[in-house]
């Protein structure tokens, strides 16, 4: 697989934006942080916007930049969806999904108008001048543009940040798309944790101008050391399952994960669809010995202790790390803790209740 | 009218034209440049611009008649390039047009241009328009506005022009001699039916040529914000 590598520094007045990291080329990576975080900062710095001064990046084989080289935008064939569209106010949404295309050589043009138009439903929009389209049909067309010229990174700033609740469920779809449809590797900048655990399988975590964390989501959620980031629903896991089967007379749905099943709120969703679940570490309940042979809570899974730490988010309470397929993060009070005489290593069983993300 | 009268006329409305020709040319790049740089003479070049707006047409006048004159800074190459003065020919008369009506084409496409801003750029130059190319594709279209004050009051100024022409042009007919000029000339020999005729002219030309502009202006159908 390959992978950017990026180094940045540039010095503002009062803020040091120090920035190294490697995220791999593919699947959609998340650039968190809070705003200020320079997070925006690291994305226009890897689309050739922003020139760091001392800077080094590295797509795959290709030096985009070092001290004595800096490859133009133009050249580097990225595609840049901003948070406001930008699109051009004096062409309807045809001329503007068709812009880019024109500017790239024929033999490049991997993406075809019909998919895009297909793909992000833009049918019925192609006439229609800018200012008469809303601000998620606008987003939309601006992603068809980027996607047009048949990037070779697709970098997102907050596209969604501009837009209501509503739109936004509207687009998220959309972009969960892009990346199963098109194999273009995104880098999607965002603030809203929600959005990330929705659309992310890789994570680089920026706080203060430098890398706080990076590693894949269920990573980097699950690591002790990372207070305050990430209030204040703490992610205890995030679940790759699949929709086994409905219990509508319940209103459940029960999905697979590992082998293991699990009941979650009914979705609408095909049988065999791929679901992310999602686990607060505060909802999460830990059993130790034989698995109570009746409980309210409908799912448990068997997991191994890996590590335990003071909460450092409150004084009460332990953090506990697990092995369940993949990492899980437990929150427990020290009572619960000094009681169960919890350790690593040690065989438990993790009782809680799934959220599914959409 | 009488024969004479069609000269002025015609000759003033070839130096508008001209004059709003040059000054798009030299404007442009100017107002590019004033509306993106961060370079610290910015204020300054932008006062610099806007001076004839200020300056009496003579002051101004005064000055372009020695910087045009054979030994002037620009006269005196000139002369030795073609062999002929700038100071009252028709070329001196666009030379000076040109500086006095400056900050009327430079001024609208200066603020046409920040209201575009950069965003829209970068997104060309995301999808592969060069500088150029984004210049002539995006930020001339959104700017269309700002183009069209631009041609409408630079022609408009030139037309009116009095001062600096009567210093720097003479009154030559047929060479120098604009509509101002005949205007003022009919009134010193107390002909004022002839001036009442070009006076009432220059003002419902005006008038028409402004009410156009809005009018096109309001359905222009780029609106940038």
């Amino acid at each position: 697989m390959n992978y950017l590598d990026a180094r940045f520094q540039i010095a503002y007045p009062g803020f040091q934006f120090d920035v190294e990291c490697t995220m791999p080329l593919e699947g959609t990576t998340a650039i968190f942080g809070t705003s200020g975080s320079g997070k925006t900062t690291l994305l226009r710095c890897i689309a050739g916007l922003l020139r760091a001064p001392s800077g080094c990046l590295k797509f795959g084989q290709d030096l985009w930049q070092d001290e004595h080289t800096f490859l133009p935008i133009q050249k580097r064939r990225v595609g840049v969806v901003f948070q406001d569209a930008r699109l051009f106010p004096h062409l309807n949404a045809k001329h503007n999904l068709e812009y880019g295309m024109k500017r790239i050589q024929v033999s490049d043009r991997h993406i075809h108008v019909d998919q895009v138009i297909e793909l992000l439903g833009l049918e019925k929009l192609l006439e229609r001048r800018v200012h008469h389209l809303s601000g998620g049909e606008q987003q939309r067309v601006a992603i068809g543009r980027a996607l047009l010229i048949s990037p070779q990174l697709l970098l997102m700033d907050e596209p969604l940040a501009s837009l209501d609740h509503q739109r936004k469920k509207e687009i998220l779809p959309f972009i969960q798309r892009l990346n199963q449809d098109l194999q273009i590797p995104v880098l999607y900048v965002s603030h809203d944790l929600n959005e990330i655990l929705q659309l992310a399988n890789h994570m680089v975590l920026i706080k203060e101008g430098k890398v706080a964390a990076t590693g894949s989501i269920q990573e980097v959620f699950s690591r002790l050391d990372l207070p305050g980031l990430v209030e204040p629903n703490i992610v205890g896991a995030i679940l790759e399952t699949r929709i086994a089967d409905h219990e509508p007379d319940f209103g459940l749905t029960r999905v697979e994960f590992e082998g293991q099943s699990l009941f979650i709120p009914k979705q609408e969703l095909a049988v065999g669809s791929p679901l992310r679940v999602h686990i607060h570490a505060r909802d999460v309940s830990l059993v130790v010995g034989a698995p109570a042979a009746s409980s309210s809570v409908l799912n448990s899974l068997e997991a191994t202790v890996v590590e335990i730490e003071e909460s450092p988010r409150d004084q009460y309470a332990m953090e506990v790390l697990l092995d369940v397929g993949c990492p899980l993060l437990a929150m427990i009070t020290r009572k619960s803790f000094h009681q169960l005489n919890l350790h690593p290593g040690q065989k438990v069983h993790a009782y809680f209740k799934a959220v599914a993300l959409s | 009218m009488t024969e004479m009268d069609w000269g002025p006329l015609w000759l003033t409305m070839q130096l508008a034209a001209v004059t709003v020709g040059v000054l798009l040319v030299v404007g442009t790049p100017l107002a590019w440049w004033l509306a993106f740089t961060k370079s610290r003479f910015r204020t300054m070049v932008e006062a610099i611009v806007a001076l004839p707006i200020v300056l009496p047409p003579t002051v101004l006048g005064f000055y372009l008649l020695i910087a045009l004159g054979p030994l002037g800074p620009i006269g005196g190459p000139w002369m030795e390039l073609t062999g002929s003065p700038l100071s009252f020919t028709f070329t001196g008369l666009v030379i000076a047009s040109s500086f006095y009506s400056l900050p009327f084409v430079v001024q609208p496409l200066h603020g046409a241009f920040e209201a575009v801003g950069r965003k829209p750029l970068e997104a060309a130059w995301a999808l592969g328009a060069s500088k150029f190319d984004a210049f002539l594709s995006v930020a001339s279209p959104m700017a269309i506005r700002g183009y069209l004050s631009a041609i409408v009051l630079g022609f408009a100024h030139t037309l009116g022009e009095f001062g600096v022409v009567l210093m720097v042009g003479g009154n030559i007919p047929g060479v120098t001699k604009v509509l101002s000029i005949a205007i003022y000339d009919h009134v010193e020999v107390l002909e004022y039916s002839q001036a009442h005729f070009l006076s009432a002219f220059l003002l419902i030309f005006s008038f028409l040529i402004l009410t156009v502009v809005y009018t096109i202006n309001r359905r222009l159908p780029v609106h940038v914000s």
